[in-house]
Order: structure tokens, then sequence, then C-alpha cells
């Protein structure tokens, strides 16, 4: 068995793509090993550090497998004259083949062949052959060219390249670049090129040249070298996204502890975080009691910080962005959020769209609209159009200009300090919520009617203008937008329909384009976040999509009693009751047609009606509740009556007026009860009862 | 201690050892070296080039009063190109630091991801931030495409911030005290023009007057350019002026940021203006490669 090292050596590899780079390295390497019949038994681990990506396939087989080709001729009856000599077919196939007939074999269905051993080829030679195709087969968001437009295109330029077959150079070649057996170490602590034979002397040899090669591994030196580093009562504010980011960013990384002068705390604690995480990289330190102390920890990519310098620097740097965030602080106080609205005239929102005052008006409009349908009272009224009204004026803010992603949270710590209430503060705080789907909500009446307008504004005005999502383009991250719409309704509880979101939204000729993309993200949500079934989650959709919350209540209520025995039967009923229908001319063509119970002729009909007149008295009320689950259950209670119904009633009866009168009587039942969910999407339990 | 002056010179010195040709300054206004003929109209084509030149960028927008000490209407920028870019250019790079005295086994260096991109330009490329202990020092940038076209070469662009370097060396705080050379600071020479050129900007531009410059280059560049378009004559092909209509670009783009930087610039306006410039941008590198082009073939 053989072992193969590849290690891509590149210039820096943006750090947000190494994962990625990591993961279609290998399969892009066990599809090939597949595909030239390599694969058996191989095991394949990548590492990664930015400059390199690294393969390690143990256990190849040292070449193909060998095996037969069989090539065949005509058939033995037309190769053959009655006299046993070989037809002119034959001889052709002979001389093709280059192979005498006597020498043939006859397969088993009767044909002339010939079979060629096909020696398995070595590995190394297939290696050099695929090597090259899955380098440059890794996919990447933008990638370059730097030999030249025809030259070979990768995220970074290659300037090594190690392929090494059981210490044997395995030959090919990428933009100039050959396979060799010489790497090189950190590009301070290493020392040149370094000839390794592909074993463990690999891993040695960088490791003495600076180079933690396992990821795991620096993020265990990142992590413990960090912890020792803080001091007595203080504790690392932790945070996986960073440190993963960072032991990309590094070959050889070494914690720094720098420290700031204690005066800065008095910035918010928002600004001085995303300074220290966002845009410099550094974790946090913080007190016992959770809140921000004046330290920090940078990670170096180097060996050690002797002289202090590395500390200076940061520590330097990490002064100039707090200072600057201090003058922003307090240039930007010359002007109230309120005197900015009028400046949000020249800051564009979308070129046909116009400007972030005019997404403003948008929002005061719908935010008006929404507060009507929530019955909020007047001072939370005032207080949400206040924050709306304010909400985009951070955005001419210097703070804002440095630091983009605080939008919203700056315009509620402006107001704040700018002797706003509390409630609209908070409001223009949380109107960007929710980011994402685990993002947190806003937390009141006002902000949530603040993120609603906003996002609602904003899809409205995209879907007016044609600026649809198609596939999986979604640039303006509208998706996004309508899931947090979802969420803030259905997960805040609010009873809104989406008709007057539409509406109100004002996407014009759009209209129902966005009211179908709503519905599908609240189906995402039923699914993702709710955790119920696809067929629950049709059969919601389908009785009824209009009131998120009322879905939401009718999926609970259905789920719960979906797997109950009576349940179970009445959902095949129901789907037998739909066939039927839909066979005579479907349900609508009933709709209108008033069942006679003079018409009925058999008991199972007249129980049936007796039991449905009383289930639906019973479910009316509990409906006025939202109490489904109890209106299912009472549903369920119709089962013995229904199964009566089927044994004993035939429903196409040869009477037109009598047939009729069942039909709609059957469409009359269906449309009554199947305003909860439409029990005919129920899928059967895999046990469940067989029709 | 070296001086703002010192890490000039020993840059400009590096790289004419390297091949570079050291150039003076572009003498128009603009946003960046990046802008320059030296840069725009050299990485178009096959012809290898090596350069280098210290550019003060004008960015209305950016300018403070001369009251913040980390921005500057005009900050000067020491522009490389290598092109083609060579296998090492990043280890030339940090040798270029090492030069003038950033001992790099005692810093922390780190290349993280930052592509470029000119809207105005028609330019983009993909590239990193250098950064030094924390501090963007440098943005390194490998050229995928200028004034709409693909390059056919990837040439490596290097653009210092000598200001932000030269605190680094001489850890101040503040641009405005760093040594110029042993007996002036940076405020010294250039406080004057923070304050009076951010006034300019924001305060005084006339509008109007603003407007009907930019108008007037506009139209001069289009002229020029349709003017060597119906050229036959192929030796007043070769010298046509397709420079100075890049140089009408050039101030159409710095008239642009002004009228920006006085908030003249409506929101429909603006992206519509963006692609005026670049329109303009696009037609001259268009021209300027088949003039190119021609000129390769009679000198062949």
């Amino acid at each position: 068995m053989s072992d193969l090292l590849l290690e891509i050596g590149t210039e820096e590899i943006p750090a947000r793509m190494i994962d990625g780079a990591r993961r279609d390295l290998a399969r892009l390497t066990l599809e090939a090993l597949k595909r030239v019949d390599l694969e058996a038994g191989v095991s394949v681990a990548v590492e990664a550090t930015p400059r390199r990506l690294v393969l390690i396939a143990e256990n190849l087989p040292p070449k193909q497998e060998d095996r037969t080709l069989t090539m065949y001729g005509p058939a033995q009856k037309i190769a053959f004259d009655p006299d046993g000599n070989a037809t002119r077919a034959a001889l052709g196939f002979a001389q093709k083949m280059g192979t005498p007939v006597n020498e043939m074999k006859v397969s088993p269905d009767g044909k002339l062949c010939v079979e060629r051993p096909i020696l398995g080829r070595a590995a190394a030679d297939l290696l050099a052959e695929i090597l090259p195709e899955i380098i440059l087969g890794i996919h990447f968001p933008r990638s370059m060219h730097w030999t030249g437009r025809s030259g070979p295109r990768f995220i970074r330029p290659i300037r090594w390249i190690v392929a090494l077959l059981d210490g044997a150079v395995v030959p090919f070649e990428i933009g100039g670049v050959t396979s060799s057996n010489q790497t090189w170490g950190h590009r301070r602590l290493g020392s040149g090129a370094l000839t390794v034979t592909g074993g463990d002397d690999y891993r040695s040899a960088l490791a003495a040249n600076g180079v933690v090669l396992s990821t795991e591994e620096r993020c265990r030196r990142i992590e413990t070298e960090s912890e020792a580093l803080v001091p007595a009562g203080l504790r690392l504010r932790s945070n996986p996204g960073l440190l993963r980011t960072l032991a990309y960013e590094t070959e050889f990384p070494s914690a720094v502890l720098g420290s700031f002068d204690p005066e800065y705390l008095d910035l918010p604690e928002e600004v001085l975080e995303t300074v220290m995480l966002t845009h410099q990289k550094y974790f946090a330190v913080e007190t016992e009691s959770g809140s921000l102390a004046s330290s920090f920890v940078a990670i170096a990519n180097s060996g050690g910080d002797p002289d202090g310098e590395i500390r200076r620097g940061h520590e330097r740097v990490l002064r100039a962005r707090f200072n600057d965030a201090r003058f922003f602080w307090e240039f930007d106080q010359r002007l109230s959020l309120a005197d900015r609205v009028e400046e949000l005239k020249t800051v564009t929102f979308q070129a046909t769209l116009g400007s972030y005052w005019d997404k403003t008006e948008s929002n005061w409009t719908i935010a008006r609209g929404l507060a009507a349908d929530l019955e909020l009272d007047d001072p939370t009224v005032d207080a949400t159009l206040r924050a709306v009204r304010l909400a985009k004026a951070d955005l001419t803010t210097e703070m804002v200009g440095e630091f983009p992603e605080l939008q919203g949270k700056i315009g509620g710590l402006y107001a704040r300090a700018q002797g706003e209430s509390q409630e609209v503060a908070d409001a223009i705080y949380d109107h960007y919520l929710p980011a994402g789907a685990a993002d947190q909500l806003p937390r009141s009446a006002a902000g949530q009617v603040a993120a609603l307008a906003d996002k609602l504004a904003t899809l409205g005005g995209m879907f007016r203008i044609g600026l649809v999502p198609t596939g999986s383009k979604d640039p303006l991250a509208l998706r996004r937008a309508a899931y947090g719409v979802v969420r803030i309704i259905v997960e805040g509880d609010l009873p809104l329909q989406l008709s007057g979101l539409v509406t109100g939204a004002g996407a014009g000729e759009n209209a129902s384009s966005l009211r179908a993309f709503l519905v599908e993200r609240l189906r995402h949500w039923l699914l993702e976040s709710g955790g119920f079934a696809s067929d629950v989650v049709q059969a919601v959709l389908t009785a009824s999509d209009n009131v998120p919350v009322d879905v939401a209540a009718r999926a609970r209520a259905l789920a719960r009693v979906r797997s109950t025995p009576d349940f179970e039967s009445l959902a095949v009923s129901f789907k037998r009751i739909r066939n039927i229908l839909e066979k005579a001319g479907g349900t609508d063509s009933f709709a209108n047609v008033v069942p006679d119970a003079a018409l009925f002729d058999s008991d199972a009909e007249v129980d049936l009606h007796e039991a449905l007149e009383r289930v639906e008295d019973e479910i009316f009320s509990h409906n006025s509740r939202r109490d489904y689950a109890a209106s299912l259950t009472e549903i369920a209670t119709l089962r013995p009556q229904l199964d009566r119904y089927f044994d004993e009633v035939l429903v196409m009866a040869e009477d037109e007026a009598v047939r009729r009168n069942r039909l709609a009587f059957l469409a009359h039942m269906l449309v009554q009860l199947t305003t909860i969910a439409d029990f005919a999407a129920i899928a059967p339990a895999p046990s469940g009862n067989k029709p | 201690m070296l001086t703002f002056q010192d890490v000039v010179m020993r840059l400009n010195d590096y790289w004419a050892r390297q091949g570079c040709i050291i150039q003076a300054p572009f003498d128009c206004e603009v946003g960046a070296g990046t802008m320059c003929p030296e840069t725009f109209l050299r990485v178009l084509g096959p012809e290898p080039y090596r350069v280098a030149y210290v550019q003060p960028s004008r960015r209305p927008t950016d300018g403070r009063y001369g009251e913040n000490p980390n921005r500057l209407y005009k900050h000067m920028q020491l522009q490389v190109i290598l092109k083609p870019a060579p296998h090492d250019v990043v280890e030339l790079y940090l040798k270029s630091l090492e030069e003038i005295g950033i001992d790099l086994t005692k810093h922390d260096c780190k290349l993280e991801e930052d592509n470029w991109e000119s809207p105005t330009l028609g330019a983009w490329g993909v590239g990193w931030q250098v950064m030094l202990d924390g501090l963007e020092v440098t943005q390194f940038t490998y050229f995928q495409q200028c004034g709409g076209l693909d390059l056919d070469t990837a040439p490596a662009e290097l653009t210092y911030g000598l200001e932000r370097l030269t605190a680094f060396i001489q850890d101040v705080e503040s641009v405005y005290d760093i040594q110029w050379n042993d007996r002036w600071t940076y405020g010294d020479v250039r406080l004057a023009d923070e304050e009076q050129y951010s006034t300019y900007n924001f305060d005084e531009a006339d509008v109007d007057f603003v407007w009907r410059e930019f108008k007037l280059h506009e139209a001069e560049c289009k002229r020029l350019v349709a003017a060597f378009h119906e050229r036959k004559d192929p030796q007043a092909r070769r010298r046509f002026p397709l420079l100075a209509a890049f140089d009408q670009t050039l101030k159409c783009s710095h008239l642009f940021n002004t009228l920006q930087a006085r908030g003249a610039i409506s929101v429909t306006e603006r992206a519509q203006v963006i692609q005026r410039v670049r329109g303009l941008a696009v037609a001259v590198a268009n021209a300027w490669v088949e003039q190119q082009e021609e000129i390769a073939e009679v000198t062949a």
C-alpha cells in the first residue's frame, strides 16, 4: 500500500475560503481516485494553513487491478458457413483484432470474441494525471489568473507543489510550477527550501520551521496561550468564529496581551467590541460580572513578542481606532437624529426607489398601518412612528460611516443620548433585527413594528421594480428580510394577515409573487424552526396561509393529534372524499349546492349528518378560541360514523338527485372540516391503517 | 530614526534596485496612484513594465479640516507596479519593509484578504491589505481588469500608505507629528493644505462652476476619443493625444469627488455620474490598446 502527500503551496489564501477549499480537496480526491479505480481502502485527510492546502492519502493501492477487456464480433452462426468455414464477417473481425479466427473464443450468448488483458496502470502515473485536475477543480468564490489570461486560475498564485508517493515525486506542472519534494516553512520563522520524503519528516520539517500544520492544534495553541495571559479576575470572551479565522491567518500563532486606557470604556460596548473583534480581530476580555475590561488579546503570526513591539503596535492601532470612535461620537452630536432626517435625501437606498428619505416615508406609512392593525395604544403608536421617522438617520453619521455593521444600534444609542425615550431608542436600536435565523428579535412592540415596516418596505419596493430573487441568487438579501418578517410575526405572536402586509408593502403588480415569497419563508420557518413534518406543513398551508400565527397554531395542534389512530383513519377517509369529488368534477362544483336532508335514505347518512352538525358547532367554538387541538379531537370523533358511511353508502348512486345530494354533502363536509388542515395531505404513518 | 523623506528615499532606492523606473508624481489631481497613466494605461497590453512613484492622492470626502490625527484630504502613496508579477513578489515586498528598518521577526505581519475595485475606472483586482501589528500599511493587488478590459498579465500593484508607515516607524499618534526631515514635521508642511482644501471641498466650492468644468472636460474627452476613431492615417493615429484624453477623464473623476464632498450630487445622479466617468475611462482604455497595438506592429 502507498501513501501520498500533496501540498499546494500558495500565497495567503483568504481565511474565509479555507474550510470550503479543504472540503473540495477531499471530495475531489475521492471522486478522482474512484474514477481511476484507486479508491479501495484509501483514507484521506486534509490540512490547511494560509499558505498551504495539504492532502494526505494513505493505503493507496500501488496500481490499478489488472482486468480483461472482451471485444465482441459476429454471432457464431454468421461467422461460419454450414461447412464450418469462417465467413467474410469472421475474417474481417479477425483482421481488425489481429487475432486468427481459430484463437477466438465464443461468448455465452454465442458471439465470437477476443479477450485482451488490460494491465492496471501504476498509481504514480495516474496521480500525475489527476492531481492537477483536482487542484484546479477546487472552487473559490473569486479566483484569479497570475501567469496570464490563458493560464490556470486559483484563489492566489501557486508558488510550489509537493507531490510525493512513497517518497518519490509524482511529476506534473501547473502554471510553470513543477511538483517536487521541496516545501517552505513560515515566511520569517522558516529557513529556505526544505526537502522532505513525505512521511513524518514532513510535519517535523514544518514544525522546525515555524509552521503548525494542524488547524486544531493552532486553535488549541491560540486558546491556551490567550487564557494563560489573561490576568487573574478577568476572562477571555470566547468567540469560535474569530478563533477559526485567526487559526487560518497564522502558521505559527502567538498570543499577545495588550491593554488600553480604561477611560475608553465610556464608549458604548457595541463600538468597542466591533473595533476589537471585527476590525482588529482581537479577543475581548471581560470581568467576572461580564462587562468589558480594558485588555485585549491579539494573535500574532510570529514566534513571540520578546521586546513588546507587537504589543505596542497593536495598542497604538487600537488607541487610534478608539480615538476615532470618540471623535465620531462627539462630532456626530452636533446634529440630532431629527435634524439628520433631511440629509437622508442624499443617501441612496436604491437607484430606482430613491433615497433613504424616501424609504423612511414608505416605512412610516407601513408602520402606521401595522400599528392600526395591531391596535396599539396611542403612546405606543407615537413612540413607534417617532422611531421609524428617526431610524435611518444614523446613516449620515460618521460613526456608521466607519462602522456600517452598527447601523441601527448607533441610532438607538444616539437617540438615548439625545433625550429620546427609552422606547423610541430601543425600537431604533432593534429595527434591523433579526439579522439571521438565530438572531434575536426586537424587544418591544414599537421595535417589532419598526422592524417589520423596514423589511416590508424593502420587499415591497424591490418586488415592485422587479428585483425578485431567482434561484440561489439573492444579492439584496430579500429572503432574509422575508424570513425576518415571518419570525417577528410568528414568534412575536402578532395577529397580522399576509394579504394586508402585501397590500401595505406596495409591491404593485408583483403583489402576488411577494405573497408567495412570504408564504415560502413561512413554510421554511414551519419546517426548520417549528420542526413540523412536511405533510403537516403542507396540510395547514393548503387549508389557509393568510394568518401566519394561526398557521403555526394549527400546525402545532395537527402535529399533536395526527398520530392518534382515529385521526389517521380520518385522514384516509378525507383522501377518499377528495378523490370522489375530483372524479365527479371537483369540490367547487358542489360548494354552492345545499345538501337536502330529505334525500338521505340510509341510517349511515343520517347518522353522519347529525354527527357533523354537532361537530360543526363544537369546532366553531373551539376555533374561535384558537383551540385547534380540541377541534381536531372533535373531528376525530366522526370516525365511526364516517367508517360506517363508506361501508354502507354508495356515493355514486344511480339516481342523479341522490348522487348529487351525496356529493354536495361530502363537499360541504370537506369544506367545513378542512379549515384547520387539509387532512388529505397527511401522509399515513408506516404502521397506520390502510384503506 | 527614519524621517518621512528617508522612508520615501529608501523605498525608491530599494525598488530602483529591483529594476523599477522611479517616476515623478503625476501632475493631475487623482484619488489614488492607480489612476495615473503609469499604472492605468501601462497595465494594459502585454508589454513588461516596472515603475515606482510617490503619488499625492486627493480624496475630498476624507478631509477633516486638519483636525483628525489619521484622516487626510490628501495623502501620499508610494505606488509600485511590477508587470508581470515575479514569482517572489510577496517576498520582495516584505524585504522592502525590512529595508526601512522593520524587523519582521519581531512584528506581526499578516496578509488579509482585501479585493480592490474601482467602479469609475472599470477596474478590479484581488489581493490583500498588509497588516503590520494590526495596522494596514499597504494594499497589495493583482490586477485582473482595467478600463473594462481583461488584462493579458496580472501585474502586481503595491500601494504603501506613507503617512501610516512612517507614523508606525516613528511611533507617533498623529500624522501631523511625523518628522518630515530632522527640522520640519508633516504638520509644518501640510496642515494648511488640509485646512484650506477641506474648507473648499465642503464649504466653498462653487457647485455651478465645478459642474460646468466637469461637463467641459467630459466633452473634450469624448471629442478626442471620437476623433481618434475617425483618423485613418497611421502616422496621425500613432501620435494622436489619447494621453490628453485620459487627463480629461481624471479631471472628471476628481471634479465628481469634489461635487460629492460638497453634497451637490443627488442620489439619482450619483450612479449616473459614476457611469459617465467609467464610460470615459473605458473608451480611453480601449482606444489606447488599439493605438499601442498599431505602434507595436510598426516597430516589430
